[in-house]
This record gives C-alpha cells, structure tokens and sequence, in this order.
C-alpha cells in the first residue's frame, strides 16, 4: 500500500521571539526584522507524513507552498528530511491574500495535482493564527475534515479509511474518516525529525527559478551567477516547480487581494514596556495588594 | 533554537584550516564520486559545504535533543533483564534522532552508505555531542569501529557489515577482561575453530565493555592455543543475530552513566575471523586504539566546553556582595583559564584530527595504487605526528577537562555541589576520561619516545617558524623561551642515560613538551583570528609557569632521591 500525501506548509515570520522592530509605523510586520521560518505545526505535519511514509513504502510526500520566490526555503526543508518534491505556488497576483484567497489557491493546485489520498497541514500559522486555511482546503474541495490532528493511527487504503486520535479539551479521541482527506495538525503532536545528512547534501542547491535570478554576484558589479548552473539540466529534481496563477488555471479575481474579502479595520500598536521598576517592603499589605494588581490586570490567574 | 555548532565560532574556524585542502582532496580522489552519488560534493568548495551544513545538523541535534535528554538519562539510566540492555528512554529519543538525520558511518565511504567525511567534521560531530551529553558520545563514538572493519576486514564483511553500521546499528569493542585491562597480552576468551562448519566459536568472559549489548561487536579472543602472550590473539566479529552472548550485568558507575558497561558472557558464540589471526592485538586493536584516544580527546574537549559554559553563565548570574562574581578576580582569573584550557584542548584535538586524516587517507589510496615517492614521505610524516600528537593530546586534554569539571563546581560554590546543576554530572562525566582507553599515566608511556626522539622539539620548529603578526611578538618570544626550557630539562634528564630515572620525569617531560605545542597552536589561532588572543596569552602565562616549576622539580632534584618514592 502506498498513499500520495500532499503536505500545505507556509514560511512565516518568526513570531515567537518578538523584539522592538517588529511591527512598522503603519501596523504591518516588519519581515526585515524576523527570520522566516517553517511554520511550527506544518512540521509537525510534515512529520506525520514522513511517517507514514516510513510505514508504506513507495509513499510520496510532496509540500505545497504559496509565498515569494524566496518560500522554496520550505520545500528545501521538506527534501531535507524526506520529502520528494514540491510546488511553489507564487505569483504578484497570489499577493495580499486572506484566508479565503489563500485556500482557494492551495485547492487550485491540489486539483491540478490530482492524485492524492491526504492533504494534511499545521493547525494554524503563527503570523495570522486563524485556522482557517486547512478547513476550507477541505470545502473548497468537497473534502471530510479531521483538525487538530496528534497523531495518524492507521491507514487502510483498500478499504479506504483512516484513524486519527485527535486533540479535544480536556482529553483526546479517536475518530475515522474515508480517504481522501484534510488533516489539520495540532502542535502537541510528534516534533518533526532533524534534517538528513545525505538528503541536505543531495538537495542543498535546489531552488526555484527567482531564487536562481535573484543569486548574489561573487564579485561586486558582475552579473549574479549561480554556482552550479549545469546541475539544473542533469539533475532535474533540483529545479523546485514554481506555478503561477495560469499554471494552476486560476481565476484571478478570486486571487490575492481581490479574491480576500476580508478588510482591515484598524491596526493597534500596543508596546508592553515597564516605565519604572516598583520596589515593595516585605509589608503583608502591599503585597496583597500587588497580587490585586497583578490579577486586575491580568498578568497572574 | 539551540545550537551547538552555530553558537560556538571556533568551531568554523577549526574546520577551515589551508591544510583541509589537501584531506579533502586526498579523501574525496579528484571528487570523482559524483558522478555516481547525487550527495556527493562537486569541489572542494562544495564539500566544506556540505560539512558545515551536516554540523549545523548535528549542532541542533545536540541543542535541542541531547543535551535536554542528558540529566534523565544521567538519573534513569539503562537496565538489563534477561541478557539484554535496555537504554534510557532519553537514550532512545538520542539514538533515533541521530538514526533519522543519518549521522551513523559518517566517515565510511560512500560505496559502504557512509558519508565519507574526513576525520576532522567526523570528531567536530564528537565534539559537539560530548558537550551535550558526554554518555552518549560513547554510543554514537563507537561508528569508530566500523573503521576498523573497513580497514581490516575482507570485502566480503565490509559489504555486510558497514552498511548496517550506517543504517544506525551499534558496534562495541570488546578487549578487558577481569584479568585483562591495560595489559590486554593476557585476554584469555577462547577462539575455538570448529572444523566441521568452518567457524570460529567464542567462550568466556569480558567485562567493562561499553554497549556491549550491540549490534555488532569487536572481539579480541585468544585463536592459539597454548599461547600467553599478544601473538596468541586474534580479531572477531560477533553478530548479535547469531546470538551465544548475554549481559550478565552492567556496572554502577559514577558517571557517564546512560551509556551501559556491560559484563558479557560467550557461550559458544559464532564469530567470524576479522583480519589475519594473531595480529588481533599487535595490528588491529592498537589501531582501534589510536582512533577510540581521539574520540576520547573530543570527549575531555566537550566537556571542558560544557564546563567552562556552566562557570561562565553561573558567574555572570550568581549576585553576591552587590554585584556578579564574575566581577571578582578570582572567579574571573579560574574563568579565564577554563576557556584558556578548553580552547587549548580543541586545537590539539584538531591538529591531531588533521594528522590522522592526512596519514589516514593515503593509506586507504595506497590500497588502490602505488603511491609516489612524495605520497609516501608525506604518509610518513603525518603518521609519525598522530603518532606522537594522539597520547600527547589524550592525556592532556582529558586532565583539562577534569580540571575544568572541578573548577565549574568550585565557581558554582555549594550549589554545585548539589544535583541541581549541570556542572556534578560534568565532573562524574569527565573523570573517566583520563582513565579509558589508556590512562594518562599510559599515554605518556607512548609519549615519551616522541620527546626522546625530537618529533615533539621537531614539530614546534615548524610552528616557530611560521610567520606571526607583530603584535604576537612577544608571546611568540615567551614561547621560544619556554621551549629553550624544555630542549634543557629534556637533555638533563636522557643525558643521564638512566631509564629508571628517564621514566620517573617522564610524564613532567611530556608535559612541558606539551605546554609549548598547544602555546604555539593557540598563537596560531589568535594569528589568524583575534578571538583567541585572549586565550592565548592566558594559557602561555600559564605553561610558562608550569614549566618553569618543572623545570625547578628537574634541576633540584638528585637522583639518589628516587628511593624515597619506590613503594617496597
């Protein structure tokens, strides 16, 4: 038994570790100040179908990925650890969207990719938090949805059936659904594995075609160069697939911004920043009332 | 994220060394491999490359996985029931991890799954996983065996076992016996050979056998009947599948603790020869020996960083009398010494690695063709350096890193004395390595003959005369000095033509020898980075005085006195 798993993966800013330059005068993020990373819970994601490879052999696995020239990042860490291939869905006309725009993309490219029996994602991504994408992947595609996903119990492709044990308030279960499906990963589940030492070296110069154009000269005023430029002719597999929006025969209204119906209201900067340091006495009575002050504004409880 | 390659850029600068040119050339011949492996580097460029990006792997592997693991595996620690080990649950967690991310067999060619990795990214790896947990360096340091089974074995058992190795199977050595430590010519396990069915059986017992539940196993056995001495003894490998071994037990230590030392019992295991008989001991085991001293050297090189890292943030964080202690000269000045030492540590351990790659991979190519009359001067060389650089190296560092140990806990003051803090398990975790795999007291044996002889006086010739920057003037004065010193005492000391009394200065000899050859190794290192001028000037003020007391200890001390220290 082998499954086609398509994994949704989103390189986001790194907004785990906050500094001060993290947001501009106007409210948006500013990206130049942090890292783009794999959003967490698609690798957890991302490890659930490593494993399930692992079990089946002759599984593919293949990340799909919407964002700049420079997202092939997240399919070069997909390779890294096991995954075969991938598509960078990116396009100017992509750009701005929401939730819905994004999902109506990623359901897009899976049609044209076609084969497939899970598509499976992180809960959520830490820059908008929604959780939205993954379950309207499954709409859009009139897919059965299992969110919040910890761990793949089983797959039985001829029967065509899976079990997943699922994270729910206060506890966990267990529930199955028929394949094809959406799956949404919670990030309580498995940590994904580290990058493979053979497989970084295999796959650390595949890139995308804007990545290739946009290499830095070696020397100041020379043309850019890539490093190996023969290596995209006989080595195919490291040329990562970049689809537009006609790649993926897209309707471009319902792309980026004019496909997001979802409108910016206001943007507060709130600064979380001491003024100046309070010193108390060991007193019973001002410590009570810091622990007053402290619950009043919601800092303990 | 945590990473223990990325956060520490001394590591980079080791890496690069002009002499990698010349390994990797040597190793990867001409790169032709790339054409048949598609994670094969393209050039020299590509391949340090490719050794930066697999550290970066093993880095975070540490950070975020080892080193988190090590205080459970330190309590928890493995158990045997039935015959078999079974590890820490953070040992577990450790040995998949590495398993997945493929960092088995990293130095073995490529046609046996390997990396084929020169030896210097191979012990940075050792490096790295010793300073998050120096235990489990022990498990995953034993793919050292696998070189042995490519140097010695037939292709045959090449083909079967290194793969294997690669795939994440575990190998151990097996050589002590109860009556067989450091003097291994007495190892009295029988080698029987059954006539019958062409194979070799195994009968009898090893004891202080680090994972000897594995996969595959080393075994020195006594194959000549009759015999008593290190001719009667042959190479086995035990496959763990062909069963006939079991753990009888596996000791408490105190420390290193998540790796099991096992006592194992043969009965009628089925073994094949590895190698030629009766060269087990003289050939292969001194061979096996020699890579296990430099895995032990990046175990002592870890944990000295371990060390100095725990003093370091424990000084800044612990406030007494108003301010940090590392505020205070005396914590700073033991501070400033760990560092000293520990970065002193890691550059021998290089420069050995070096040595070994350089000898290392001309020796492999002499197998597939005659080497050239300059290959085999250059083998001799770097042969002879790993030669005298290993012992030197093994018993230096591994003292530096229980001092280092025993410093951390004195900076953390009563709390390190409690198991709240990392710097206990580091001293319990260090003081074996100046212990296995040939005390210090043994590594100076092998020493000595490099003092005698001039290899160490040689080699610090070729260090002086490098050219400095004129800034370093004057620790490159210093060091000269400190070497006149040496060249003296040693004169003193062999023109007496007294082994007795050569043997009783022995150890101060190689010592002296050893303070001037990490000087000039840091004066290297500050000469191409400033980072480590620091260290440099810390450490020569340091050899300097130890010289200078042995130097005292030689000069006043009368021959006539070696009675007072004769035992009987």
């Amino acid at each position: 038994m082998s499954l086609r798993i398509i994994v949704l993966a989103k390189q986001v800013p790194d907004t785990r570790n906050v500094g001060k330059d993290a947001m501009k005068a106007d409210g948006t993020i500013n990206r130049a100040a942090l890292p783009a990373i794999f959003n967490p819970e698609d690798l957890n994601a991302l490890e659930q179908a490593l494993r399930l490879k692992d079990a089946y052999p002759g599984t593919t696995v293949a990340l799909l990925t919407m964002g700049p020239g420079r997202a092939a990042e997240i399919i070069r860490e997909g390779l890294f650890r096991g995954a075969d291939g991938g598509f960078l869905l990116t396009d100017r006309a992509f750009a701005g969207a929401d939730t819905l725009a994004t999902s109506y993309a990623l359901a897009t490219a899976i049609k044209k990719i076609k084969d497939y029996d899970i598509i499976i994602g992180g809960r959520q991504a830490i820059d908008g938090d929604t959780a939205q994408v993954g379950p309207q992947v499954a709409e859009k595609l009139g897919l059965t949805q299992i969110t919040y996903a910890e761990e793949i119990l089983n797959v039985d492709k001829e029967a065509g059936r899976i079990t997943v044990k699922r994270h729910i308030d206060g506890g966990v279960e267990t529930v199955e659904g028929p394949l094809p499906i959406v799956i949404t990963v919670n990030g309580s589940a498995a940590p994904c594995r580290p990058r493979n030492a053979k497989l970084v070296q295999k796959y650390k110069h595949a890139m995308g075609k804007q990545e290739r154009a946009a290499q830095p000269a070696c020397h100041q005023g020379s043309e850019p160069t890539v490093r190996y430029p023969e290596l995209y002719e006989t080595r195919p597999y490291l040329d990562i697939q970049e689809w537009s929006v006609a790649d993926v025969n897209g309707d471009l209204v319902q792309c980026g911004l004019s496909g997001s119906p979802t409108k910016v209201k206001a943007i507060e900067n709130i600064v979380f920043q001491a003024k100046e340091s309070k010193t108390i006495s060991g007193a019973d009575q001002e410590v009570e009332d810091l622990i007053v002050e402290l619950l009043a504004n919601h800092t303990i409880g | 994220m945590a990473n223990f390659y990325t956060d520490n850029p001394s590591l980079k600068h080791h890496l690069h060394h002009p002499l990698m040119k010349r390994i990797v050339e040597l190793k990867e011949r001409g790169y032709a491999d790339k054409d048949t492996y598609d994670y094969a580097p393209i050039d020299f460029e590509d391949a340090m490359d490719s050794y930066e990006k697999v550290l970066e792997i093993v880095g975070e592997i540490c950070g975020e996985i080892i080193a988190p693991n090590a205080e459970g595996v330190d309590h928890e620690g493995p158990t045997v029931a039935n015959g078999r080990v079974t590890y820490a649950s953070g040992t577990r967690q450790n040995l998949e991890a590495v398993r997945k991310a493929g960092l088995m067999g990293i130095a073995m060619p490529r046609r046996y799954k390997g990396l084929n990795f020169p030896i210097v990214p191979y012990i940075m790896a050792a490096d790295l996983v010793s300073r998050a947990d120096a235990g489990f360096e022990n498990l995953w340091g034993l793919q050292d065996c696998a070189e042995t089974l490519y140097e010695f074995g037939n292709e045959d058992q090449r083909q079967r076992y290194i793969p294997r190795v690669c795939d994440g199977e575990t190998m151990s050595m097996d050589l002590t016996e109860p009556d067989a430590g450091s003097d291994l010519q007495s190892v009295m396990l029988k080698a029987s050979y059954n006539e019958a069915d062409g194979c070799w059986y195994l009968n009898g017992v090893k004891r202080f056998i680090t994972n000897g539940d594995a996969d595959i196993h080393l075994v020195l056995a006594r194959s000549e009947e009759g015999t008593k001495d290190g001719r009667g003894l042959s190479m086995f490998i035990y496959d763990k599948k062909n069963g006939g071994v079991n753990v009888r037990r596996i000791e408490n230590k105190m420390g290193i603790k998540g790796s099991p030392t096992c006592e194992l019992v043969f009965k009628n295991a089925k073994a094949e020869l590895c190698g030629d008989r009766k060269l087990g001991l003289i050939k292969y085991v001194m061979a096996l020996m020699n890579g296990a001293r430099l895995g032990i050297m990046a175990q002592a090189v870890g944990l000295s960083e371990a060390a100095y890292r725990e003093a370091y943030a424990y000084a800044l964080d612990r406030k007494q009398f108003g301010k940090s202690i590392i505020e205070f000269p005396a914590i700073a000045e033991i501070i400033a010494l760990m560092r000293a030492k520990a970065d002193a540590s890691r550059s021998m351990l290089y420069e050995t690695a070096r040595f070994v790659d350089v000898y290392k991979a001309l020796d492999d190519i002499s197998k597939e063709r005659k080497l050239t009359p300059e290959e085999r001067q250059e083998f001799k060389k770097y042969s002879k350096l790993a030669d005298a650089f290993t012992p030197m190296g093994k018993g230096m560092t591994t003292e530096y890193a229980n001092q280092n140990a025993y410093d951390a806990i004195q900076v953390h003051g009563g709390s390190g004395f409690m198991k709240d803090y990392a710097c206990e398990r580091i001293y319990r975790d260090a003081r074996i390595t100046n212990i296995y795999e040939g005390t210090t007291q043994l590594q100076v044996v092998a020493a000595i003959r490099h003092v005698t002889t001039g290899t160490y006086l040689n080699q610090i010739r070729e260090y002086q005369a490098i050219e400095y920057k004129p800034e370093l003037e004057a620790l490159k004065n210093k060091l000269a000095a400190m070497t006149q010193k040496y060249e003296e005492v040693v004169a003193k000391v062999i023109e007496t033509k007294d082994n007795e009394y050569i043997d009783f200065q022995a150890r101060r000899m190689v010592e002296a020898a050893a303070h001037c050859v990490f000087g000039y190794l840091l004066l290297q290192d500050a000469n191409k980075d400033d980072s480590f001028r620091r260290s440099a000037e810390v450490y020569v003020n340091y050899g300097q005085a130890e010289i200078d007391k042995i130097e005292s200890f030689i000069n006043s001390f009368k021959r006539e006195d070696l009675a007072y220290y004769k035992q009987q």
